[in-house]
């Protein structure tokens, strides 16, 4: 249950933006990837989850473990808390719920409509999403964004919880949530330099 | 992806709107054409087919862009795409909510409104079957162009351009099915037709849309 | 030599760039000749007089919107299977100057049609279908300029063109079935096997020939100027970077 990436490169609008990039991730361990703004964070981990295609490199993930959690929330607010669980639950095919509302303290909250919700409390939720999916890889896109100390502290339990339960987390996060199993990837070296010019990278990089 | 469906239907009658948007207008093309054209029995029983068939085109055209939009917004699209779901499932069960919601109300309303247009006596059941028939693909149809702006801002008026082209042959069938209906004239043509592009578009737009929404997640 | 080739934008400009001072000047030639024997050295026709003499316009604009759809067609494909992005640009460059032939199809067949029906406009099948066409174009030039990323809007456009196609082609039948009914006099659809004698049919050719060359100068020089911009884009882009 190993994710396992060698010499990726990313592109976003066209450009190639990150390049040469290679690092596992072994269950039980977590990755936290830094980087000024722009680095391509979040290309890279939109693009470890599927949504973009990769310029080059290989990325050798387990098929069907991976659960990707965006900086948009992808709630609905005019469903519950528990609505909103239960159809992702469904979804991944899971009976997860009552386990993921326990875990981010969301059972007294169960059947408010998530519009009503604070926004660290719509934050949990999201994270309870994770957990419903029963994916052991999470790949996280600034979930503490928003949370306050306690929040983040409960987030990080709960991560610390999965790792512990053999699950790996990728995030991509500026807070250190004090996690011992984490190691940190900065992603400043990676950065393409203008003298890459690939031919497949988009319009952009064939024109040239 | 049952889920899926009763996600959409419950957020549709929750959000408000979306539900009676659709009838609301389709009541209203039926009432401002015999103001713009004349209260003639005559002229109006002869266009009802037409205005029946254009209003309810125009009252599905109303509700297409949230089919996408919605959730391409506030990121469940993503996270849609990168869940076990299949994006060609998705979007047959989206444009599959948005008929149960939009397509099947005016079909069912039709009637009522046949009866503001003097429509003859022998259309209703025509009227009800073409628009039972070619609804879906007004659906499946507009949730392709939806699939295909759902990262353009304000795109209503695009898919709107987009999509009424390729309305036209159910538009031209679909009408037909209720004159010919209508004048005892036989129907089996535009009928079979029109159930043939119904199912043409719902068996292979969902395989397009679905490339165009990963084009637009991109 | 294999024509893929091409698919290099730098070839691409190299080639176009010789060949179309050539196709610019042969386009001018076909279409001066065929519009002045046209115009003036055909005799008029008994029934219709000399308002006949548009289809030196019409047919051959008419004709021409129509190959522009299928080399737009083609061009998508080739995006799409293959990622040759010269192809993507060429549909591109094509979608204008078939909307172009298409109102100047319909225009023109509304200049014809006055004299004979005394109203500006007809619901004939042939000029129903070129609205509609002129529709279709629209919307795809449309999606292109909506989106903002070249590579995004290229992948769209394609497949609108692909579904777009076969709907076109269905509504060309939806409008004959649609139009069945009514029964047109003269109607406008000027088919070879209709009596066109020779004197009529040798200028029709040299003129559907100059407009095809014309239609070809106009992609080529569009599909440069967009090549340019493109490599201009590519250039500030990488300037931002570094």
């Amino acid at each position: 249950m190993e994710m396992r990436v060698s010499d990726l490169a990313v592109q976003r609008g066209g450009i190639v933006v990150l390049e040469g990039l290679s690092f596992t991730l072994p269950p039980g361990r977590a990755l936290v990837l830094r980087g000024p703004n722009g680095v391509g964070k979040t290309t890279l981990l939109r693009t470890l989850a599927g949504l973009q295609p990769a310029v080059a490199g290989q990325v050798s993930i387990p098929a069907e473990s991976l659960a990707y959690a965006s900086h948009a929330d992808g709630l609905k607010a005019t469903l519950s808390v528990a609505e909103n669980l239960s159809f992702w639950a469904a979804v991944y095919g899971t009976t997860l719920v009552e386990t993921a509302l326990e875990g981010m303290n969301l059972i007294a909250l169960r059947n408010r409509w998530a519009a009503s919700l604070s926004a660290g409390q719509k934050r949990r939720l999201g994270l309870a999403r994770l957990l419903v999916s029963g994916r052991p890889i999470w790949v996280l896109d600034e979930p503490t964004v928003s949370l306050d100390a306690a929040s983040v502290a409960l987030f990080a339990g709960a991560v610390r919880a999965h790792l512990a339960a053999g699950g790996a987390a990728l995030m991509a996060t500026h807070i250190d949530l004090g996690l011992d199993e984490a190691e940190v990837l900065d992603l400043s070296p990676f950065r393409a330099t203008s003298r890459s010019a690939r031919q497949d990278a988009g319009f952009q990089e064939a024109f040239l | 992806m049952i889920a899926l469906l009763v996600r959409d239907l419950r957020l549709a009658f929750r959000a408000g709107g979306g539900f009676g948007l659709g009838l609301a207008f389709f009541l209203l093309v039926a009432v401002l054409v015999p103001l713009g054209v004349g209260p003639e029995g005559g002229t109006l029983g002869k266009i009802a087919p037409g205005i029946l068939w254009v209003g309810a085109l125009l009252s599905c055209l109303l509700s297409l862009d949230r089919i996408f939009a919605l959730d391409f917004e506030d990121g469940s699209l993503d996270l849609l795409a990168t869940s076990p779901l299949p994006m060609e499932g998705a979007v047959a069960v989206k444009a599959f909510a948005h008929w149960l919601v939009t397509g099947l109300p005016l079909t069912l309303a039709a009637p009522v409104l046949g009866v503001l247009l003097y429509l003859p006596p022998d259309g209703y059941g025509w009227l009800v079957l073409s628009l039972f028939l070619g609804t879906p693909a007004l659906s499946v149809i507009g949730a392709f162009g939806a699939a295909l702006t759902v990262g353009v801002k304000r795109g209503g008026l695009l898919l709107s351009l987009l999509v009424l082209p390729l309305y036209v042959p159910t538009l031209i069938f679909g009408a037909e099915v209720v004159k010919r209906g209508a004048a005892g004239m036989e129907v089996a043509t535009p009928l079979a037709l029109l159930a043939a592009i119904t199912a043409g578009a719902a068996g292979l737009l969902p395989f397009a849309s679905a490339a165009a929404i990963r084009v637009n997640l991109r | 030599m294999s024509i893929w080739e091409y698919a290099n934008p730098k070839k691409f400009m190299a080639l176009s760039g010789r060949v179309l001072p050539w196709v610019t000047g042969l386009a001018v030639l076909s279409l001066g000749a065929g519009m002045v024997w046209g115009f003036f050295l055909t005799p008029d026709d008994y029934k219709q007089g000399s308002t006949v003499k548009i289809i030196y316009i019409h047919v051959p604009a008419a004709s021409a919107a129509i190959n522009a759809w299928a080399v737009m067609l083609i061009a998508s494909l080739v995006w799409i299977i293959r990622r040759h992005h010269v192809s993507a640009l060429v549909a591109k460059a094509a979608a204008p100057v078939g909307l172009t032939f298409t109102l100047i199809a319909l225009v023109t067949g509304a200049f014809w049609g006055q004299p004979m029906w005394g109203t500006w406009w007809a619901w004939d099948p042939r000029l129903t279908n070129f609205l509609i066409f002129a529709l279709f174009y629209l919307g795809y030039i449309a999606l292109w300029e909506a989106v903002e990323n070249p590579d995004t809007a290229a992948d769209l456009t394609g497949v609108l063109c692909i579904v777009g196609s076969v709907f076109a082609l269905l509504s060309r039948y939806a409008v004959l079935f649609w139009n069945q009914g009514l029964h047109q006099g003269a109607s406008l659809s000027m088919d070879a096997q209709e009596n066109v004698s020779d004197v009529y049919w040798i200028p029709l050719v040299i003129c559907i020939a100059g407009f095809e060359l014309l239609f070809l100068a106009l992609v080529l020089v569009r599909a440069r100027t967009e090549i340019r911009r493109r490599r201009a884009q590519a250039l500030m882009a990488r300037e931002r970077l570094a």
